[in-house]
């Protein structure tokens, strides 16, 4: 009997108060009819089975019941319901759209199988920890490591695409036959590359992504065969990958097999390809590491001079993003996270005023036999229908969010660049909102039931009014006023960093330059001359335009091409290994400088007589030369780099190469005419730079022409003005302020509303004394003054918790802060006035009814 | 009186326990030997699928819960005793004549006996 007592608690609590011992008798009687051990096991059987379906069946029929009971009710409080859905949807909604982001970014696997042990290898130098291989490194790596199951490398490049309507330059990634078996991804058409066409001689071929064969070949299943040209060079199309399929980034529209020649591996330091490799079971990248290391040092002993600072570096596929961008996303998550408790903490201190004012209704029906746990029940129903409705309404929200926020989305990392709103991701928000409803439903809940029973009915309406429920609903006022103060300092301290950031001088001004890209292709340029002959004619053309004031062609634009580093060595100053220093190397036709605005500072610009042949001259700028020859002359000095002794013919201003926020090496320019046939280090000139006197944009079709006249199958890429360039360097932080600046306009509104309900019940139910007050002589500067005071002293206590707190998170977004101060006194002294704004304002309305009451009514309101 | 159609069809254990209780008030264990006695053991219900229907018959004022108790010999206080209200019996009513057209209707499809 007892067990069947045990199985009675599946029912709810007021059934079986009902007829629980009715059914345990008559169960009683029923084993006691059968005889037979094995009809009473079968009568067990049926007896847990009727068990659970009927205690279900209970639930479900108490479930309807207060369904259409909390329906009903909401219905007549329609303004109640509006706000608390709103509220609700605001939180879950932030959460949700947050969650996404960072699942999306940091959580969700690569869509790779295996995709755990899947790391990336970097060479690693002083300075740098994240740098490519050279192809005899990989090689070597390769050949000494025991840690992985497989290795293969890949590079990206541009590449000009003809014959296919308009020429247009893509990304094209090269890679070794393993990669995309590695990856487990099967192409859509087709098949993967073969150990053949890794082999040189080999006709060429490429695996085309799905949007360039949905865009350029019309999803012409006919494809498969068919020759494309790609940098004048034949490439017979083996695939196409699927539309989910990004490697390594969303940019790659083909993947072509990548051949080494034995010359490739002959220079150490000319570092491009990116290895992949996936681990062995059991290996842990923390052994691999270990290994890598073991294998670069041996390297090290082998080439002292070309490798005696590299060692090197893995890390997982999934974290090969900036600690930055970790930060910044879970500083987002975070912010949703308080939005929400915010947000919970308004609903529960609504639904609160509502019970209390319900306490009435509630003592009737405790009095007319409702046992506790049908009124908790009741309740708690009510408050998961309007968090489930918030759910619904927050999950759209995120949905409209989510593509504001992309930029957020790192775009080094193989994932589609807007996240998918997925059952995953549902499945997160119905555990968000079932929490939610949970949380903000059980606390008014328990409040108001401890005593429903008869005080209730004694209170009246005056129910809670200086009492524990009071005191309840400050402690959340006190608590929103905190998240508040915690949002609006963070998204204060990240738009004084943003602004700070913008302030930094890049060193070039950015103000009416356009910039386009001409990636000239190998090998039809592959001769020095012929591409000083394009280079020639378009800037000669370009420069006769009207309103151009200068014009020139760069390897890169600053903040675009951040890498691009050479060792130097000075003559006359061997430095041990460890202490070689970088510079950034590019290669300017003249002019360049006067149309980036960089001043030049000593010597002369580089010019056309600069040729091979003529001394090896560069330009450098101020951070190397006083870095080398401090307090002496640069002019005229020699140094060794990128394979050639070069003579200082001049001195420019420093640039931001590597972007507004990180410290770049000094650079050194070369004249795009010193360089031997085919053999140049880095990048080839490709950046055109246009320095105009009239609205930039409006010279894009004459320079577009002038370049299809120099060149018909030369494609155009990358057309903008490079004030966007610089724009977009903050363009992550300009989202997350506005995202974090979102979310604190909404703790801020709701910690309003919730002051503003506060004083407004507690003005109400206070009517009474309030007149008690006036007629005793209390003027309204009294009266108004006993309202506020009360709202200023729960707003001063908020104000105080959220300040530690928001010193406290400040501290944790110190890498964020561009050095700016984690208490910096504007950024708190704004919060606070903020804060206390808020509170009069919410205060007002509630504290000018007190004022407008006549005695003689409010002393007669009950 | 409401009209007890909203009601129709009603759950097979529901008439049965209207049916139980035509005769007189009776207790649950009474009501469940009265099913079984008057379907000669087919049906037996389960003391979870009495009790649901009873707190939902209860709901809808099929039954009510009677105070008058038979003589102490014969009681047991832990027992409830329930009684068909004039409601109930209208809708048992209701449904036994729902019952009768359906077979009707099926006579004349030739799936039951007896005359068209």
């Amino acid at each position: 009997m007892r067990l069947y007592r045990l199985l009675l608690h599946a029912y709810p609590v007021s059934f079986r108060a009902e007829y629980g011992e009715e059914m345990c008798a008559l169960h009683a009687r029923r084993c006691r009819d059968v005889a037979n051990p094995l009809l009473l096991i079968l009568l067990w059987m049926e007896t847990f089975l009727d068990v659970a379906w009927n205690a279900g069946a209970v639930h479900l029929d108490i479930l309807r019941h207060d369904l259409r009971y909390a329906v009903r009710t909401l219905a007549r409080a329609p303004g109640f319901a509006i706000t608390a859905v709103s509220v609700a949807a605001l939180g879950i909604g932030a959460t949700t759209a947050a969650f996404t982001m960072v699942d999306h970014v940091l959580i969700r696997p690569l869509p790779f199988a295996g995709s755990d042990r899947l790391v990336k290898l970097w060479e690693n130098q002083p300075g740098y920890s994240h740098m490519e291989l050279s192809p005899a490194n990989y090689r070597d790596w390769k050949r000494m490591s025991r840690s992985f199951e497989t290795m293969g490398c890949y590079t990206v490049r541009l590449a000009n695409l003809v014959g296919q309507g308009d020429p247009r330059q893509i990304t094209e990634t090269r890679m070794t036959v393993e990669m995309l078996p590695m990856l487990g991804v099967k192409p859509a058409l087709g098949r993967w590359f073969e150990a053949a066409d890794d082999r040189e001689n080999a006709p060429a071929t490429v695996i085309l992504s799905n949007s360039l064969w949905q865009t350029v070949f019309g999803a012409d299943a006919g494809v498969l065969g068919r020759t494309v040209i790609l940098d004048d060079q034949p490439y017979r199309v083996i695939g196409v990958m699927p539309s989910d399929f990004y490697f390594p980034t969303r940019e790659t529209r083909v993947w072509t097999a990548m051949r080494f020649a034995p010359a490739d591996f002959e220079e150490r330091t000319d570092t491009y390809i990116y290895p992949v490799a996936r681990l062995r079971p059991g290996v842990t990248l923390a052994a691999a590491s270990a290994e890598m290391k073991l294998i670069a040092a041996q390297i090290q002993r082998e080439y002292p001079k070309e490798m005696g600072r590299t060692s090197s570096y893995l890390e997982l596929l999934r974290d090969s993003l900036t600690p930055k961008s970790k930060l910044m996303l879970y500083v987002l998550l975070a912010a949703a996270v308080c939005v929400l408790l915010v947000a919970c903490t308004n609903l529960a201190n609504l639904l609160l005023a509502r019970a209390l004012a319900r306490r009435r209704e509630l003592a009737v029906r405790a009095a007319m036999g409702a046992g506790w746990e049908r009124l908790l029940r009741q309740m708690l129903t009510e408050s998961a229908l309007l968090a489930a409705a918030g759910g619904v309404v927050g999950v759209v929200l995120a949905g409209l969010a989510l593509p504001l926020l992309v930029r957020l989305v790192p775009t080094q990392l193989p994932i589609a660049e807007v996240p998918a709103l997925d059952l995953r991701i549902l499945m997160f928000a119905a555990a968000t909102t079932c929490g939610t409803g949970i949380v903000f439903g059980i606390v008014p809940a328990l409040r108001v039931l401890r005593g429903a029973d008869s005080a209730g009915l004694r209170e009246g309406s005056r129910a809670g009014v200086g009492g524990r429920g009071e005191w309840l609903r400050s402690v959340l006022v006190v608590a929103e006023v905190a998240g508040s103060v915690v949002l609006l300092v963070c998204c204060g301290l990240l738009i004084r960093a943003m602004w700070r950031i913008e302030a930094v001088d890049p060193g070039f001004r950015a103000e009416n330059v356009l910039t386009l890209r001409t990636a000239l292709p190998m090998p039809k340029y592959e001769r020095t001359s012929a591409r000083a002959q394009f280079y020639q004619r378009v800037l000669g053309e370009v420069r006769r335009l009207p309103g151009v004031t200068a014009a020139a062609y760069t390897s890169s634009v600053p903040m675009v091409l951040r890498g691009g580093v050479w060792p130097v060595e000075v003559e006359g100053r061997p430095l041990p290994p460890a202490e070689r220093q970088n510079a950034s190397l590019r290669y300017i036709t003249p002019g360049y400088f006067a149309t980036l605005g960089v001043p030049l500072l000593a010597g002369r610009d580089v010019a056309e007589s600069d040729r091979e042949g003529t001394l090896m001259v560069a330009l450098v700028s101020e951070s190397f030369a006083r870095k080398y020859w401090p307090r002496e002359n640069p002019i005229g000095r020699r140094f060794n780099f990128a394979l050639r002794e070069r003579t200082v013919a001049g001195v420019v201003g420093d640039v931001r190469v590597r972007g507004l926020e990180q410290a770049s090496e000094p650079q050194v320019y070369i004249p795009y005419q010193q360089v031997p046939d085919g053999a140049i280090i880095g990048y080839t000139p490709k950046d055109l730079v246009v320095r105009s006197s009239i609205d930039p944009l409006t010279l894009a079709p004459a320079m577009r022409r002038i370049i299809h006249e120099a060149d018909p199958e030369q494609p155009v890429s990358d057309l903008r003005l490079l004030s966007r360039v610089v724009e977009e360097e903050t363009e992550p932080r300009k989202v997350q302020a506005a995202a974090l600046g979102t979310f604190a306009l909404i703790a801020f509104v709701l910690a309003a509303v919730g002051i503003h309900g506060l004083l407004s019940f507690a003005v109400s139910s206070r009517t009474q004394e309030i007149g008690v007050r006036m007629a005793l002589g209390a003027t309204s500067g009294d009266i108004f003054r006993l309202i506020l005071r009360n709202a200023l002293a729960l707003s001063a206590i908020g104000i105080g918790c959220g300040g530690v707190a928001a010193y406290a998170t400040g501290r944790g977004l110190e890498s964020l802060l561009a050095g700016l101060n984690p208490a910096d006194p504007a950024t708190f002294l704004a919060a606070i006035g903020l804060c206390l704004l808020m509170t009069l304002a919410g205060s007002a309305i509630p504290a000018l009814r007190a004022i407008g009451l006549d005695a003689a009514t409010a002393i007669r309101a009950e | 009186m409401q009209s007890a159609d909203h009601l129709l069809p009603l759950p097979p254990a529901t008439f049965h326990i209207l049916m139980a209780l035509a005769e007189g008030d009776r207790h649950g264990y009474a009501i469940l030997q009265d099913v079984a006695a008057r379907t000669n053991g087919e049906l037996r219900l389960s003391a979870g699928t009495l009790y649901r229907s009873i707190q939902r018959m209860l709901e809808q004022g099929l039954i009510v819960e009677t105070r008058d108790r038979p003589s102490p010999e014969e009681d047991d206080e832990r027992r409830r005793y329930y009684r068909i209200t004039a409601f109930g019996r209208a809708a048992a009513r209701a449904e036994a004549h729902r019952l009768i057209e359906l077979v009707k209707l099926a006579r004349h499809s030739g799936f039951a006996p007896g005359r068209a």
